[in-house]
């Protein structure tokens, strides 16, 4: 079973149809890289699938559950909030921007979500978090506040944080792009890491050779759709699409 | 006046104290949260609830304060003898008598809070609507429900940034007692007017002035040692 499937999915901003009917497949333990350029849709179709930005049409399926589908009427219905909860749960997030809660320490950011959301005690949610943190490298970062951290540190915690809930998928949204290049080292040292453990993860990045060496599927997408997937080596390096050459020369050059 | 005559002032002023206390403390205990409840209603996505409100804080801010007490304290003898007002509330309202303290209090402190609760609701309006975006999403991909991210996540960032402010409304109220007097209510104030009239002198009321000035210090402490404490993140 795969871990996430969609179909069709479709979304518009008043009249810009961002997204045209994209389907594609994550299975497990598979790591997939979604670039393309800016305002290609990549980041609405992470939000569609995060719930964050709500999907015209088309289906979502998470481990099984109907996030999103069709009923006998062929309208394109949510599923009730009991299971729409679930399936966050199933999937955990990376912002750009990071969004640590400030007033919380690095260790209760990593924290609260088991504590409230999953009911674990404290001293296990604890043990669990510092073990998070050990593996992002941020063991005696745990009682500091986010602003008091590097955006690389910062953009780790996110990603501990994330981990805590213990997802099916991890989704990162341009995890790098409000940080420096020498921050950037430290954070995709972490997603390799967690790729060599077999994490399930669908990354939007802008990071071209991160993407071809860490991502094992490789999805471009421009003007709403999927223009081009497969390998990184096919995308990346023996690609016959034009749209796609056109793009990976720019980056080519830069 | 003797020095004497100032010590019975100062003793009589400060006997006040409490009434003018009253009135602040009741005023902050329930606009405090009634403005918490309104800024949210203000902010509510039904149309209606949010223009009913919006028009609630433009007459409370609008209209002066001391206007808003003479009108909810004449407002129960008036009402009493009102044909138009159904008989079962016009026989409750005709037990009440407007001269007691605890009719006056009531009246007071409902006209204040209305009033309060309005200013305080922009600020803690305001306050909501900074908290950036990404703060809600944060918590939304975490499954935390709207309850928690509420009160775990936005709440506490909201209660720093609006300090300040609060701040200013409540070192305003502490002297806004004052008008307290416009029915006869017994606080520093009236006290003080009498204690005036009783030696000639404009002493009495500089020692009120001297009350407040004090009170209003105090609190200024108070608010920058909150301000401090809540330093501990950016």
């Amino acid at each position: 079973m795969a871990v996430l499937e969609v179909r069709n999915l479709s979304k518009s901003f008043g009249s810009l149809e961002v997204l045209k009917d994209i389907s594609f497949k994550v299975e497990k333990g598979q790591v997939i890289a979604v670039i393309g350029p800016s305002g290609s849709g990549k980041s609405t179709l992470l939000r569609c699938i995060n719930q964050l930005e709500k999907a015209d049409g088309g289906s979502v399926c998470v481990c099984g559950m109907d996030m999103l589908q069709k009923n006998k009427s062929g309208k394109t219905v949510y599923a009730d909030n009991k299971i729409l909860r679930e399936i966050r749960l199933k999937i955990g997030l990376v912002f750009q921007n990071f969004n640590l809660f400030p007033h919380m320490t690095v260790l209760k950011n990593v924290t609260e979500a088991p504590i409230r959301v999953l009911k674990m005690p404290k001293d296990k949610a604890e043990s669990l978090a510092l073990e998070l943190l050990g593996k992002m490298g941020l063991e005696d970062k745990a009682n500091s506040y986010p602003y008091e951290l590097s955006g690389g540190q910062q953009q780790r915690v996110s990603i501990a944080r994330a981990l805590a809930l213990n997802p099916e998928v991890l989704f990162f949204d341009e995890p790098t792009s409000a940080l420096d290049p020498e921050l950037t080292g430290q954070v995709l040292k972490v997603i390799k890491e967690l790729a060599d453990n077999n994490m399930t993860m669908v990354i939007v990045t802008h990071e071209m050779a991160f993407a071809r060496d860490v991502a094992n599927y490789v999805v471009f997408m421009d003007g709403g759709v999927i223009i081009e997937e497969g390998s990184p080596e096919q995308v990346f390096g023996n690609t016959s699409n034009e749209r796609t050459k056109q793009f990976l020369s720019r980056y080519n050059q830069g | 006046m003797t020095g004497e005559e100032i010590g019975k002032v100062v003793e009589i002023l400060l006997e006040y104290l409490v009434p003018t206390l009253k009135v602040f403390g009741y005023t902050l205990l329930f606009s405090v949260p009634l403005g918490m409840v309104v800024a949210l209603l203000r902010m509510c996505r039904i149309k209606p609830v949010s223009w009913l409100t919006s028009l609630y804080i433009l007459i409370m801010r609008g209209t002066p304060l001391m206007l808003q007490v003479i009108v909810v304290y004449y407002a129960v003898p008036y009402l009493k003898n009102s044909q138009a007002v159904p008989g079962l509330l016009r026989n409750f309202l005709s037990q009440i008598d407007i001269r007691a303290d605890s009719f006056m209090l009531s009246a007071i402190l409902v006209a204040f809070t209305l009033n309060y609760a309005a200013y305080f609701a922009e600020i803690f309006r305001g306050g909501i609507e900074s908290i950036p975006k990404g703060q809600y999403e944060a918590a939304f991909s975490l499954s935390m429900t709207k309850t928690q991210t509420f009160f775990r996540i936005i709440l506490p960032q909201v209660i720093k940034r609006v300090v300040p402010a609060s701040a200013n409304e409540v070192i305003t109220l502490i002297k806004d007692t004052s008008l307290a007097n416009v029915v006869s209510y017994a606080e520093i104030t009236l006290k003080a007017r009498q204690q005036m009239q009783l030696y000639s002198s404009l002493m009495p009321l500089f020692i009120a002035g001297l009350f407040y000035f004090a009170m209003s210090l105090v609190l200024t402490v108070i608010f920058s040692f909150i301000e401090k404490k809540l330093d501990y993140y950016k």
